[in-house]
């Protein structure tokens, strides 16, 4: 059955569209203007093509500060810190629903109702006591200070459990008379099988680690561990004349990994969204 | 190649009896059949015997060998299962040797069990596939494959073919019967369809509530049921059953609607109160015999079931040739031969003494 477009559809999606790539088109024509256009206020929504050298100089680009590294290193580090966050959220989440999900030990409700309840505390709640305990351990400054009160956290676990629970016990259990124990199944069977809520997840978690800014502002004062949010902020709080330009492109680089890790992850998840459907 | 035996096995689940202490002996590469309603236990059974569920007393023995709290793997029994249970993300190749994989079976041999118990089941175009890609029917070839490549002492099934269609459940009874009987693995195999249980089995367990009502050849189960819910539960459509009493010499029933009925013997009852089964097709137009109302004609092609009720409401299934009777009252009276007694108290079979 085929039925003809809904135009009204379409030109209301469109328009929805225009407002979400209207501030990004914004952002990325500005990159290519003069930092006083903009500071003048009249900028241009016509980007200037000669002007993309701006995004290979941000790269290199210290922030305007005595002492900044540049948006390159700022760059690696949110992406080593993005990573971390979605690959040790996912392995822990990944055991804990595994264990709550698949065995009976005793207190396994009170365990999971610990998990729970940790829902309700997340970093900026902690953010004093946690503070505190990263500094009496000398992590304050530190790459482990900077990710790991961010990776303990019970949205994955929750939603992995949610999906594991979903697995049919007949799976489990033939599994079991084929011989595979515990570990083996996790590996052979539930990873694979849960493949693409796996995926899905790691999306998430990693536009959340990447996005992080409170926690960094504090734990991360040594340049050596900033944050390209960080950076960017610091860019617009300097005393002189504000390089909007140089902001502009930076934050245009910023939001590229997020995005591709979108893009990338997304035909992943995808494909396997369909072949789970039976 | 082996023989199950099963001791006194019992399984609660919170508190509540699930099964009450089953005996039961398994020959070398027989065929036995679990029949029962939903909810007896069926499947409970099977699942202590694989080991995905332990016993609350009881042993089960494999070979001489105690296996009753043995981990499911190393039991060397090999399950079907009703929604085929493949894993979904390995290829048919992958499914079937993944047990042997396990097992560290060397490369060639997985390969040449794998390729043979394709061979046998005609799957070996499909081994390159996933299980999405595959038919009902293919998916449970591959189950069935999954299983045999092990070569278990064991074959347990649990309800393998209920969700496929009605042709092809009767295809692949067929071919699951041949290929027992060409492996010659002990099997059970639990099911609640009838046919699939009385074509199937070399013998059937007709289980009720926890307890195995009888345990015998399928035709003797017909033939000679047990007891009251075996005759109920064997046979489409039920057998009829009408109350009465046994009098004279206990060769005789005075039935609740009336008639008096010879009785294919002699029988004694404690109480005296005897039920009186007679299968549908058994019963005979008889111009003398007591009056049926009909309230219902279900026509099947060559013949038909006609329902209604005797002068005391008792419930009563007919079975005639033709597609509807001839008149709208009939009479019937109940064959001697064809008549089973039963102790209205305790619901087993009487016997007729000699
Ligand atoms: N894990 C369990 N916990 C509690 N009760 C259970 C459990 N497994 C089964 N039961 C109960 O045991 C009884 C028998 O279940 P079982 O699955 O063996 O029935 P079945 O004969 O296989 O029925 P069906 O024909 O519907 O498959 C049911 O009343 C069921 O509620
Ligand atoms: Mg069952």
């Amino acid at each position: 059955m085929r039925r003809r477009p809904d135009y009204l559809a379409h030109v209301i999606l469109l328009f929805g569209v225009l407002i979400f790539i209207f501030p990004i088109w914004l952002m990325f024509a500005g990159a290519t203007q003069d930092a006083g256009a903009i500071n003048r206020g009249d900028i241009s929504l016509l980007p200037r093509l000669s002007h993309l050298g701006v995004f290979m100089r941000a790269l290199t680009y210290n922030g305007g500060v005595k002492g900044g590294v540049p948006v390159w290193h700022m760059l690696l580090i949110s992406l080593a810190m993005a990573l971390a966050i979605a690959a040790g959220k996912i392995v822990i989440s990944l055991l804990s629903a595994f264990a709550v999900s698949f065995f009976r030990f005793p207190f396994r409700q009170v365990a999971f109702w610990i998990i729970f309840i940790t829902l309700m505390l997340p970093v900026e709640v902690r953010i004093i006591p946690t503070y505190s305990v990263m500094a009496s351990l000398h992590l304050v400054n530190s790459f482990t200070g900077l990710t790991m009160p961010l990776i303990a956290s019970a949205t994955a676990t929750l939603l992995f459990r949610q999906v594991f629970v979903a697995v049919p016990d007949e799976l489990v259990e033939a599994a079991k008379m084929d011989g595979a124990g515990p570990m083996r199944f996790l590996v052979d069977i539930l990873i694979p099988v849960t493949s693409a809520n796996l995926a899905a997840l790691f999306v998430i978690l990693f536009v959340y680690g990447w996005n992080q800014y409170l926690w960094p502002l504090l734990v991360a004062t040594d340049p050596r561990y900033q944050t390209v949010i960080l950076g960017i902020v610091q860019m617009i709080g300097v005393d002189q004349l504000i390089q909007w330009n140089m902001v502009m492109a930076t934050t245009c680089l910023a939001i590229l990994p997020p995005v591709l890790v979108v893009v990338l992850m997304q035909r992943w998840f995808v494909k396997g969204l369909a072949e789970t459907d039976k | 190649m082996a023989v199950l035996e099963l001791h006194g096995l019992r399984k609660e689940f919170a508190g509540q009896t699930i099964l009450h202490g089953l005996d039961l002996r398994l020959d070398d590469g027989e065929m036995l059949v679990i029949v029962g309603a939903s909810g007896c236990g069926k499947s409970t059974l099977l699942r202590l015997i694989a080991g995905l569920e332990l016993p609350s007393g009881g042993q089960i023995m494999l070979d001489g060998a105690q296996i009753t709290e043995r981990d499911p793997a190393a039991r060397d029994i090999a399950m079907v299962f009703q929604n085929y249970a493949l894993y979904p993300h390995m290829s048919v190749f992958q499914n079937m040797a993944y047990g042997l994989k396990l097992r560290h079976q060397s490369k060639e041999e997985i390969n040449r069990r794998v390729t043979e118990a394709a061979e046998l089941l005609g799957i070996t175009p499909l081994l390159a596939r996933k299980p999405r890609e595959l038919s009902g029917g293919q998916r449970q070839r591959v189950a069935m494959g999954r299983a045999i490549v092990r070569e278990p002492k064991l074959f347990l099934f649990d309800e393998p073919l209920s969700n496929l269609d009605a042709r092809l459940r009767v295809q692949m009874r067929g071919e699951i019967r041949r290929l027992q009987q060409r492996l010659g693995i002990t099997s059970l195999y639990v099911t609640h369809d009838q046919v699939e249980a009385m074509t199937m089995a070399d013998r059937l367990i007709v289980m009720h509530q926890g307890v195995a009502a009888q345990i015998a050849t399928p035709m003797e189960v017909f033939a000679r049921p047990a007891n009251i819910y075996v005759a109920g539960f064997i046979g489409a459509p039920s057998m009829n059953f009408c109350t009465g009493r046994l009098v004279g010499a206990g060769d005789e029933a005075a039935l609740g609607f009336g008639a008096q009925v010879r009785l294919p013997g002699r029988f004694i009852s404690a109480s005296g109160n005897v039920t009186i089964g007679v299968r549908p097709e058994h019963l005979m137009l008889d111009p003398a015999g007591s009056p049926m109302t009909i309230d219902l004609i279900e026509p099947l092609g060559s013949e038909c079931l006609v329902h209604g009720k005797l002068a005391d409401d008792t419930a009563i299934t007919m079975r005639l040739p033709g597609d509807r009777p001839a008149h709208d009252h009939l009479t019937i009276s109940l064959p001697p031969s064809h008549l089973h007694v039963f102790d209205t108290e305790s619901g087993v079979r009487l016997e007729a003494i000699s």
